[in-house]
């Protein structure tokens, strides 16, 4: 492995990592809008974690 | 007070990749490759810059938290909470970048250098305040823990900072070289310098408003769960 490789390797993961925990949230804010709607049509939400 | 953060809220994201080209148009164009390291050198800029955010973001987290054991106040809490989670996700970018930095410099991937262990106690320490937040839901008690965990593990952010000086470690100050070529000598590394430690600043705001933004949505719910569960019996 030469610089660039370490450099390409570097950036790559730091994107990586963010897009990542963006994926998480909205991925969390999803299941909060699913659990908000069965709320509202008056049902029992099935989980409740995090 | 909504319609007036508003503006900023939508426009966050446009600053935040608007900073990024620039930082990154800085990083890989503008600024020169250190004499001695060269192209992989380009690692430090978002590296420090990461290391800066999540050293702020746990002094926010002690901050915070002393607020919310003061007051009670529920938003000083996620406040806390989401300045945890991003400041965790910027250390382990820091813990990821600084290894895949040192293989070509110093010949090795990890060493257990004074600065670079405290490092890793940081991210354990935040690693279990979260996991005693998750574990702990809404229990009053726990979150108190929690926010004492908070204030004690940034006590480490200032030890990670000083250690270079009181304790002879490998890993480089840049910042503060005296050495006639050491530091940064060329205007465009600081600028590069300072504009990706904006770009990573507007990110971290940003993530932390779309993490507090969670967290008031689930209190929401929880709170609504517990007053539909009677009438559902």
């Amino acid at each position: 492995m030469n610089g660039l490789d370490f450099l390409a390797a570097a950036y790559s993961a730091i994107w990586l990592i963010i897009f990542a925990y963006l994926l998480s949230l909205w991925r969390r804010s999803a299941r909060l809008e699913r659990e908000l709607d069965e709320l509202r049509r008056g049902e029992q939400p099935s989980t409740r974690a995090g | 007070m909504a319609s007036r953060s508003r503006p900023l809220r939508d426009l966050l994201p446009w600053l935040t990749c608007l900073a990024m080209l620039a930082a990154i148009y800085l990083v890989f164009v503008a600024a020169p490759s250190e004499r001695e390291q060269g192209v992989v050198q380009r690692i430090f800029y978002f590296h420090v810059g990461a290391a800066w955010m999540a050293f702020a973001g746990f002094a926010l987290v002690a901050i915070a938290s002393l607020w919310f054991l003061a007051r009670g106040d529920r938003r000083a809490d996620r406040l806390a909470l989401a300045n945890a989670e991003v400041g965790m996700l910027f250390t382990t970018i820091v813990l990821v970048t600084g290894p895949i930095w040192a293989r070509p410099v110093w010949g090795v991937w990890w060493t257990w250098d004074p600065r670079l262990t405290m490092t890793v106690v940081l991210w354990t320490i935040y690693a279990a305040y979260l996991m005693l937040r998750r574990l702990g839901g809404g229990d009053e008690a726990l979150g108190r823990y929690a926010a004492v965990l908070g204030i004690v593990g940034a006590l480490d952010v200032p030890l990670i900072i000083v250690s270079i000086r009181l304790w002879r470690g490998i890993h480089p100050a840049v910042m503060l070289a005296k050495e006639p070529d050491a530091g940064l000598k060329d205007p465009t590394m600081k600028i590069a310098l300072l504009v990706s430690g904006l770009a990573l600043a507007l990110l971290f705001t940003w993530l932390v408003s779309l993490r507090m933004r969670l967290q008031k949505v689930d209190d929401e719910l929880a709170r609504l769960n517990l007053e539909a569960t009677p009438r559902m019996r």
